[in-house]
């Protein structure tokens, strides 16, 4: 077990990073800042592009900042190469020795710091036990399956017990089946080793079910930080409410306002009183995020919101998504659970009612 | 599975015939060459049964001992110099962000290659004469061994790089990351993964040093005979199938080098 | 950031912890000096092949450069001072009698000679050689992989000795006489040996390999279904061939046809061994020059008249293969 130093396992204060220079400059991270807990699976999530793996690589000493600080467990190490830093990282590719067999992989950091052939041995076995991978110890890496790499992969990056792993899109190569069991493995792992584990990936729905907390990031900043439930219930931006599951976005008139409450007008002519966080102004309009799964389709006239039109109707299974135009103008997404009710008897054309609980309505900043 | 239906649209007429006529052609001399070396015969043009004798005569020769004893205090000493000196520029020059200067650093590398043989040697001849006239400097067999490792560089050079551009530079990332410090990372994940490369560039190396004969000839001194040397002295005297016989045996060794080569590169497209 | 902050003094020891703008500065000064090591350790590797080709390959083309502009001296080697008297004599000869400069082709004549001679070699090379390469181009990948090795051993194999067994072959009294003599088709050797006949046969035989195997490279990467797609629009098989796989290849064809054609111009072995000394090529008589005795200046410019040569090929060369990537087939 790790020893609680109190201090945060990483912190990025101000970083920034900036490839190539003069007008062809590219900034990869502006001014971001960040504090992740002792113990804590982190994820870094956004598209391609965003410097979720440019402030991997910082923390791991691939690349330097242009500017700001990184500090490991209250110290600063921008300035330091990879192999003087106590963080492991985990590959994309996996990037695991070809010459070297698994055993040899796995005690290879052990080797590099100058560790006892027998301290080494013995943590090369409780590796491969941490991740069942012991009948394979004397294998060439290309005679493992991907899935079998990866655990290999992660036994090497965990051996030294660094102070954080650093775990970049790992499961992107894996299919769905597998990466379904990796995560519940990295869950497993994380618990048990109770080293801190920054995640990096793309794939949203990886991040909410791992992550104590996540960071959406796009072009080069940090967005939100929260956990699962807090980003997705309450997306502070339309990026993050788009970006994370599937929303629906409508936008209101603020008509009046006292201190950070206000009462808004949907296009529909309701008034509904809201926290306002943003600076609109009277008259002006903010923009709401609501989920497909938090409206309700009723009967036209009946108590609603809003109202609309079927347009379309796609079967998913275990839901049905209805694509509503509404009476005022656009459209919106609505899920629901195939269970018996009203939406059973809807056809393409129908006139339907919207029903949103107003705590299901999130205030966007822009 | 086209074959099947007896067309190979591919084919073009006539193609197989001159491809055939192309290895006639590149090995029949060869083979020719080889049976009259194991010819019983005094006169190389007369076949009169099968015989080692020119082989066993050799191998008491006095003269292509020294011979062969001078190839291969080159031919090894310009290997090991040139296969080191090439891995090192080729780990400088492969894999980096491009740096000011790396096309300088190719272009003298493979400069050599585009000289014709005739000029370096002459080139190299007229050099060493000034070195010895004005400075006093003569390296004796080194003359030869530095005028083999410049062009014996390049050739080494070439598996490496290609080999090195193959290789995953996450590797040495992964080997950083796991606290090796770069000269480790380079012992114990680089070197090994370089080998194949380099030992296919080291045979290339030996092969092209072993058989060179132009800028030898022009380079050598008294006393400095090599094998291919020997040979061209052998062919102005009146000729035995002794001739034949040395021929035979250099020309195994190079193709035992170029067989060692072509298997490395096998070997690495197959694994 | 702005340049004062850059700009900002070191803190002393006893600062007490990081400041942004100090540890911006570290960061910064770590970066550089990971730069400077970078590229000092680039140099440093690089250096012992750079020194070694630089003074023991590059130092002496520049020695010949000087000496193609020195005198002669009587016994071999050259007398320091400047003369252009080496490129006078390569075209011009001094009448004994009168020192008057009388046109001379003797050398213009070498010149040519070695010019057609490679041409030849090329040509010929080019004939045999493409369709061995298509054909193996066209063979299935573990065919292909014995193929490429049976045009390697001759590609790497020694040319003296290569040169040696066409010499046993088509002397007096070699193979071929003694074969033609035994049918009776003839009754006295015919001499091969010894003449230009001979040396471009050696010369094709010599370099077919270099032809062979950059055109195969090529071919092995065309694209079989534009050939089905010839096919397919009618084309027959002679009409996909010119039209279709040789434009295709021509990236190739050029490769193969210079690494015939250069060596082919300065061959020095193929001529002396098969040429007997009677039939010159370029690249026995400027070894002839630095024999002792001769004129090393003489042969010290045409040595160079050789490279420029080369050279034009070379920029034929990288111009045809530039345009390439301009209307690139990828």
């Amino acid at each position: 077990m790790v020893e609680l130093t109190g201090l945060p396992a990483v912190e990025a204060k101000n970083v920034t990073k900036t490839f190539g220079a003069g007008p062809d400059a590219v900034v990869a991270l502006d001014n971001v800042s960040v504090t992740i807990q002792q113990n804590e699976f982190f994820t870094l999530l956004g598209p391609s592009g965003c410097g979720k793996t440019t402030l991997l690589r910082l923390i791991a000493g691939f690349e330097l900042p242009t500017a700001g600080s990184i500090l490991l467990e209250g110290q600063e190490v921008a300035h330091l190469p990879p192999f003087k830093r106590m963080v492991n990282t985990v590959f994309q590719s996996y990037a695991l020795f070809p010459h070297l067999t698994v055993a040899e992989n796995i005690g290879f950091g052990l080797k590099m710091l100058g560790r006892r052939r027998a301290d080494r041995d013995a943590q090369i076995e409780k590796m491969l036990k941490l991740v069942k991978m012991e009948p394979m110890r004397n294998r060439k890496v290309h005679q493992l399956s991907g899935g079998q790499q990866q655990r290999v992969a992660l036994a090497r990056a965990l051996a030294p017990h660094p102070k954080v792993l650093l775990l970049d899109e790992p499961l992107s190569a894996l299919d769905l089946k597998l990466r379904k069991e990796m995560q519940i493995e990295l869950k497993r792992l994380q618990h048990e080793t109770g080293i801190t584990f920054i995640f990096v990936t793309h794939d949203q729905e990886e991040a909410l079910t791992m992550s104590d907390r996540i960071a959406v990031m796009s072009h080069g900043k940090i967005l939100q930080i929260g956990t699962a439930n807090e980003i997705y219930e309450h997306p502070v931006d339309r990026f993050v409410a788009d970006f994370i599951g599937e929303t629906n976005f409508i936008e209101a008139e603020v008509m009046q306002r006292i201190g950070n409450r206000g009462q808004i007008r949907l296009p529909s002519g309701i008034a509904l009183a809201r926290e306002l966080d943003p600076i609109a102004p009277v008259g002006g309009k903010v923009t709401l995020a609501i989920r497909p799964e938090r409206i309700d389709l009723v009967k036209p006239g009946a108590d609603c919101q809003l109202a609309g039109k079927v347009e379309n109707i796609v079967y998913f299974g275990t839901d049905t998504h209805f694509h509503i135009d509404l009476d005022t103008g656009g459209d919106v997404t609505v899920r629901v659970q195939n269970r018996r009710g009203f939406q059973e008897v809807l056809k393409q054309g129908d006139a339907v009612g919207l029903r949103i609980a107003p705590e299901a309505m999130q205030v966007l900043k822009d | 599975m086209r074959a099947a239906k007896g067309v190979d649209l591919r084919s073009q007429f006539g193609f197989h015939t001159i491809a055939i006529v192309c290895l006639v052609v590149l090995y029949f001399p060869l083979l020719i060459l080889i049976v009259f070396s194991i010819n019983a015969n005094d006169i190389v043009a007369v076949f009169s049964g099968v015989s080692t004798r020119w082989y066993e005569k050799a191998f008491y020769n006095e003269e292509f001992h020294n011979a062969a004893r001078n190839t291969l205090i080159i031919a090894v000493s310009a290997t090991i110099g040139s296969t080191i000196f090439a891995t090192l520029a080729a780990v400088a020059t492969t894999r980096v962000a491009p740096w000011r200067g790396q096309n300088a650093v190719y272009m003298v590398i493979n400069l050599p290659l585009m000289v014709p043989e005739i000029i370096t040697a002459v080139a190299t001849l007229s050099f060493f004469a000034l070195l010895g006239r004005t400075l006093g400097f003569n390296f004796g067999i080194g003359n030869i061994i530095l005028a083999h490792l410049v062009f014996c560089i390049p050739f080494a050079y070439m598996p490496i790089r290609a080999r090195l551009e193959s290789m995953d530079l996450t590797l040495e990332g992964a080997a950083a990351d796991l606290y090796a410090t770069p000269f480790k990372a380079f012992w114990h994940v680089t070197l090994p993964l370089l080998m194949p490369g380099i030992s296919s560039g080291a045979a290339l190396a030996f092969i092209v040093s072993f058989d060179d004969f132009t800028i030898t000839q022009l380079v050598a001194g008294p006393g400095q005979t090599t094998l291919p040397l020997y040979i061209w002295a052998m062919i102005r005297r009146p000729m035995t199938p002794e001739i034949n016989a040395i021929s035979t045996i250099l020309l195994g060794i190079s193709i035992l080098f170029i067989l060692i080569s072509f298997w490395i590169a096998q070997r690495r497209k197959a694994g | 950031m702005t340049t004062t902050e850059l700009a900002a003094p070191d803190p002393g020891p006893a600062a007490p912890g990081p400041t942004p703008s100090t540890t911006l500065s570290a960061a910064q000064a770590a970066s550089a000096s990971r730069e400077d090591k970078a590229r000092i350790s680039r140099w440093l590797l690089s250096a012992p092949a750079l020194v070694t080709i630089t003074i023991f390959g590059i130092l002496p083309l520049i020695i010949i450069v000087i000496y193609s502009f020195l005198k002669a001296a009587p016994y071999g080697g050259v007398v320091w001072s400047p003369s252009i008297e080496a490129y006078v004599s390569f075209l011009f000869q001094q009448d004994i009698f009168t020192e008057e400069l009388v046109f001379s082709p003797d050398f213009l004549q070498i010149y040519l000679r070695s010019f057609i001679f490679a041409v030849g070699t090329t040509l010929l090379c080019l004939v045999l050689g493409f369709p061995t390469a298509y054909f193996m181009a066209t063979r299935p990948p573990r065919q292909r992989n014995w193929w490429v090795l049976l045009i390697t051993i001759p590609f790497w194999s020694n040319l003296l000795v290569r040169t040696l067994a066409i010499m046993f072959i088509i002397r007096d009294e070699g193979l071929l006489n003694n074969i033609l003599i035994g049918l009776k088709i003839i009754d006295q050797p015919i001499t091969i040996l010894y003449t230009d006949f001979a040396i471009v046969l050696g010369l094709f035989y010599s370099f077919l390999p270099f032809m062979v195997l950059p055109l195969y490279a090529s071919l092995e990467k065309l694209d079989f279904r534009l050939v089905e797609a010839g096919y397919d629009l009618y084309a027959s098989r002679p009409k996909v061939l010119f039209r279709i796989i040789i434009p295709l290849s021509k990236p190739g064809i050029i490769a193969g046809c210079l690494l015939v054609f250069i060596p082919a111009l300065g061959a020095y072995v193929t001529p002396l061994i098969l040429g007997g000394g009677r039939h010159m090529m370029i690249g026995d008589l400027i070894a002839q020059q630095f024999g002792s005795g001769r004129n090393w200046p003489l042969g010290a410019a045409q040595a160079l008249i050789l490279m420029s040569a080369v050279l034009v090929a070379l920029f034929f060369y990288v111009r045809a293969t530039t345009g390439k990537v301009k209307h690139g087939q990828g």
